[in-house]
C-alpha cells in the first residue's frame, strides 16, 4: 500500500500534547507512526521544513447545495474548496432540497461524497421535517445512516416544545442538537446587525437579542433535558456569557464562531455590499471582541466556517433581496492565523484545538488526532509566507466573499486526507 | 461632488453651499414668464421610480425642463420591473440608451449605491428606502435659509417616525454640517437610541412639548404608514402625543417656521389650522425643489 512521509515540520497534535519537530509516517489511509528519524522505504516523501504539521482540520458547519441547488455548489466543488482550506473533513448542513431529513437523502450524500468529494464529508440531519419546525424528522434511522448531529440551521424551531422533544429524542443516541439560535419575530426582516450602522443605513436590524433570547431558551431546554446542545456560529457578548455560564452548571453545551465574527464588525461592511450579509449578521466591536476573548478563555470549542455558497446573480441585486451567506473555506485558516494568533491572542496548540480536537470532540469523530492507527487526515500549513485570496481562483462555484483581495500571512499548504495528498499549494 | 448624488452624508460642507447658493440664483426663474435656460440642452435626464412619487417626479422633470433637458419619466409599475426583470439589468439597458443622467426612487435603501458600483452613469437618489433623500434636505435647508440668516446654532426639532425616515436622516446630517443643534422627537418604537450618534449636534426626546420648546425650525414628518411591519404604537394614539397642533406652536420661537416634506395628512401628524398656519413654509418647500433640484441637476451633468 501507498506510504506517505511527511518529514521534518512541526507537528501539533493537541490530543497528544505533541509540539515539536518530527516525522509523520502514514501507511494504508492511517497514522503509522509519529517520531524524529522516521523512514519507509518506498515512501513518498513530503518536505514540511519550516511548516505545521498538524492533524486534519475538520469543519462542522458547511452548505454544500447539493442535492438540488447545485448551481451554487456541488459536494464535489464544496468538497475541494475545503481541501483548498485545509480542510480534511466537513460537515454538510441539511438545508438541501430536497431537505435532509431522512434515510434517504441522507443515503444519497453519503454516496455522492463517496464518488465525488476529495475531503471526508459527515451529514448533519434535520431535527423536524423539511426543517419546518413542526414534525421530528426520522432522526433513528438517518443516524443509522451517517448523520453526526441534527440541526434545522437556518430554520429555527420557534416551538420550544418542539425543540424539547427533539432534544430529548436526541438524548437517547447521545447526539448534538445544533441550534442556529435566532428568534424569528425578533429578526422578522432584518438585513444586518440592529445598532448604529443599521440607523446610518437605513437598513432594518437583526438586534442581538434576537440571538440571545433563543440561545437562553435552549441552555434552559438542554439543562431540562440533559441533550448535548450546541450553539452554531455564536455571534454576540451575551450569547458567550451565557454558554460561559452554562458550562460552569456543568451542562453540555458547547460552541462555535465563524472567522467573519471575529475578524470583522458591521462597521467593516462596504455600504450595501451583500458580500458582508449573512445571519447572524457582523455584530459591533464588542461582540467581536467577546468571540475573541470566548476563543482565548476555551468558552469557544470550535471555529466553523457556516461556509454558504449563493451564486453571483442572486447575490447582484438590492440589499434587502440578497439571500444570507459567504463562503469560507478557503480562507478560514488565514483569518485565524491573522487575527487570533498573530495578534498574539491565542498559540499555534490552541489554533489547531478549534480545527480539530474541538469540533471531533462534539461530534464523536474519531478523528482530530495524529494518534497512531487514526485516520491519515493531515493537514500542513505555513505560519508566515504571504499570499493574497482571489476568490476567482476559488473552488466553489460561487464567488460570496469579503474577502476578496485580503491579504494573508500563513494559511494551508497540503491537505492529505486517508493519507493521500488531495491538495497543495502551487508555487 | 462625485459623479452623482447618493447622500448628504458623504458631501462637504462647501459642496452644500454651493449647491445652496446655486438654487439661489434659480429662485427668481420660478416666478418670471421665460422660465426656460439651455444650460442642459442636449441633455437626457431619466426619472426611474420605482415608489410612488407625485411631487418629487414633477419636481425633478420641471427642474430638467427649466434647464432645457429632454426627460423621460419611467415608473415600475408597468416597467419591465413589473414583468421579474433585476434591478440590474433593467438600468443596464437604460445605460445603453445613453441617457446622461438617472434619477431614482427605490423602496430599498442602498439601491441607488448598489448601481453606481455597477454602471458608469451617473445617480441622484430621489430617495432610497429609509436612507437618505439628499434633495430634499437641500431644499429644506434652502427655505430655511429664506427665513433665517444662517443654519448654525438654529434650534430645529425633527417630529415624527424618525426611524423611517430618509428626510430625517438627510436632513441630520445636513443640519450637522453646519453646526445646528437638532431635537429629534417621536415614541421609542420610531426613535432608536442610536440616532443620537447619527451625527454630531442630535439630541433625542420622546416629549413633543420638550422638542419645540425654543425651536426655530419645527419640521413634521410623515408616517410612513408602508413601512411599518406592525403597529408601532397603539392605534390612534399618534396624534394626540405626536401631532403638532396650534397651542404647541406657542412652546417654539415667536417666528418658527413649520415645515413638511409632504404629502401631509392633516390631522395625523399636523392639525390643519397648523398646515395652514402663516408660518407654515410647506408651499415655500415645495417651490424651492425646483431651484434646488436645477442647482443639483447643472451640477451633475451641466
Amino acid at each position: 500500500m501507498a506510504a506517505l512521509l511527511i518529514q521534518n515540520g512541526r507537528v501539533i497534535d493537541p490530543a497528544s500534547g505533541r509540539d515539536g519537530v518530527a516525522d509523520v509516517l502514514l501507511e494504508d489511509g492511517r497514522v503509522a507512526a509519529v517520531g524524529a528519524g522516521l523512514s519507509r522505504l518506498g515512501a513518498e516523501v513530503f518536505d514540511a521544513s519550516g511548516l505545521v504539521v498538524a492533524p486534519g482540520f475538520i469543519d462542522m458547519h458547511v452548505h454544500l447545495r447539493e442535492p438540488g441547488i447545485e448551481h451554487a455548489e456541488t459536494i464535489e466543488s464544496g468538497s475541494r474548496a475545503a481541501a483548498a482550506g485545509g480542510y480534511t473533513s466537513i460537515c454538510a448542513m441539511p438545508n438541501t432540497i430536497p431537505v435532509n431529513d431522512s434515510a434517504t437523502v441522507t443515503n444519497y450524500i453519503v454516496e455522492r461524497a463517496r464518488r465525488s468529494a476529495v475531503v471526508n464529508v459527515f451529514p448533519i440531519g434535520a431535527i423536524t421535517k423539511n426543517s419546518a419546525g413542526e414534525e421530528l424528522a426520522a432522526i433513528g434511522s438517518m443516524i443509522a445512516a451517517g448523520v453526526v448531529a441534527i440541526s434545522d440551521d437556518g430554520k429555527p424551531v420557534m416551538n420550544a416544545r418542539v425543540m424539547r422533544r427533539a432534544m430529548e429524542f436526541a438524548r437517547s443516541f447521545d447526539l448534538p442538537v445544533i441550534y442556529h439560535c435566532e428568534d424569528l419575530h425578533l429578526s422578522a426582516g432584518g438585513d444586518m446587525h440592529e445598532g448604529l450602522e443599521s440607523t446610518r443605513l437605513g437598513l432594518r436590524g437583526i438586534p442581538a437579542s434576537s440571538e440571545d433570547v433563543m440561545v437562553a431558551r435552549d441552555i434552559l431546554l438542554a439543562q431540562a433535558t440533559g441533550a448535548r446542545f450546541h450553539v452554531a456560529h455564536l455571534s454576540t457578548r451575551n450569547a458567550v456569557a451565557m454558554v460561559a455560564y452554562a458550562r460552569r452548571q456543568g451542562l453540555p453545551v458547547s460552541c462555535e464562531a465563524t472567522p467573519h465574527h471575529f475578524a470583522l464588525t458591521d462597521r467593516d461592511m462596504a455600504p450595501y455590499d451583500s458580500n458582508y450579509k449573512m445571519k447572524p449578521p457582523l455584530r459591533e466591536g464588542a461582540d467581536t471582541t467577546a468571540v475573541i476573548e470566548g476563543i482565548v478563555s476555551g468558552v469557544i470549542d470550535a471555529i466553523a466556517t457556516d461556509h454558504a455558497p449563493h451564486p453571483g446573480s442572486e447575490k447582484m441585486q438590492e440589499f434587502e433581496r440578497c439571500p444570507f451567506g459567504i463562503i469560507g473555506l478557503e480562507t478560514a485558516l488565514g483569518l485565524a492565523l491573522e487575527r487570533l494568533v498573530h495578534s498574539g491572542r491565542i498559540g499555534l496548540g490552541r489554533l489547531v484545538e478549534l480545527f480539530t480536537t474541538g469540533p471531533a470532540r462534539i461530534l464523536r469523530l474519531e478523528r482530530g488526532t495524529l494518534g497512531v492507527g487514526a485516520p491519515g487526515d493531515v493537514t500542513i500549513f505555513g505560519t508566515d509566507f504571504e499570499w493574497t485570496y482571489d476568490v476567482n481562483q476559488s473552488f466553489s462555484k460561487s464567488r460570496n466573499t469579503p474577502f476578496h483581495g485580503a491579504k494573508f500571512r500563513g494559511g494551508p499548504v497540503a491537505t492529505v486526507v486517508g493519507g493521500a495528498v488531495v491538495w497543495r499549494r502551487e508555487g | 461632488m462625485p459623479a452623482g448624488l447618493l447622500g448628504i452624508e458623504e458631501l462637504e460642507r462647501q459642496e452644500i453651499e454651493a449647491i445652496l447658493a446655486r438654487a439661489k440664483d434659480f429662485q427668481p426663474i420660478q416666478t418670471q414668464a421665460q422660465k426656460k435656460l439651455d444650460t442642459l440642452r442636449g441633455k437626457m435626464l431619466v426619472n426611474l421610480f420605482f415608489e410612488a412619487s407625485t411631487r418629487t417626479r414633477t419636481s425633478f422633470e420641471i427642474a430638467a425642463k427649466r434647464l432645457g433637458a429632454d426627460t423621460v419619466s419611467i415608473t415600475a409599475a408597468g416597467s419591465s420591473v413589473s414583468k421579474g426583470e433585476s434591478l440590474v439589468d433593467t438600468l443596464n439597458t437604460l445605460a445603453a440608451m445613453r441617457p446622461d443622467c438617472i434619477v431614482m426612487r427605490h423602496a430599498a435603501s442602498g439601491a441607488p449605491h448598489f448601481l453606481a458600483r455597477h454602471l458608469a452613469i451617473p445617480i441622484i437618489n430621489a430617495g432610497d428606502g429609509t436612507h437618505e433623500h439628499p434633495t430634499q434636505a437641500l431644499l429644506d435647508a434652502r427655505t430655511i435659509l429664506d427665513h433665517r440668516p444662517g443654519l448654525e446654532g438654529l434650534r430645529v426639532a425633527i417630529i415624527g417616525d424618525i426611524a423611517h425616515s430618509r428626510v430625517a436622516r438627510s436632513n441630520v446630517h445636513l443640519l450637522s454640517k453646519f453646526g445646528a443643534q437638532i431635537v429629534l422627537c417621536g415614541p421609542a418604537s420610531l426613535l432608536p437610541a442610536e440616532l443620537g450618534c447619527l451625527a454630531p449636534g442630535v439630541h433625542l426626546t420622546f416629549d413633543i412639548r420638550e422638542a419645540i420648546a425654543d425651536a426655530d425650525v419645527i419640521m413634521m414628518l410623515r408616517v410612513q404608514l408602508e413601512r411599518q411591519h406592525e403597529a408601532a404604537f397603539p392605534a390612534g394614539e399618534y396624534f394626540q402625543f405626536y401631532g403638532l397642533r396650534l397651542e404647541h406652536l406657542a412652546l417654539a420661537k415667536p417666528d418658527a417656521i413649520v415645515m413638511h416634506p409632504g404629502p401631509i395628512n392633516r390631522g395625523r401628524e399636523l392639525s390643519s389650522d397648523v398646515a395652514d398656519f402663516q408660518r407654515s413654509v410647506i408651499l415655500n418647500q415645495v417651490e424651492n425643489g425646483i431651484a434646488v433640484r436645477m442647482a443639483v441637476l447643472e451640477r451633475v451633468i451641466g
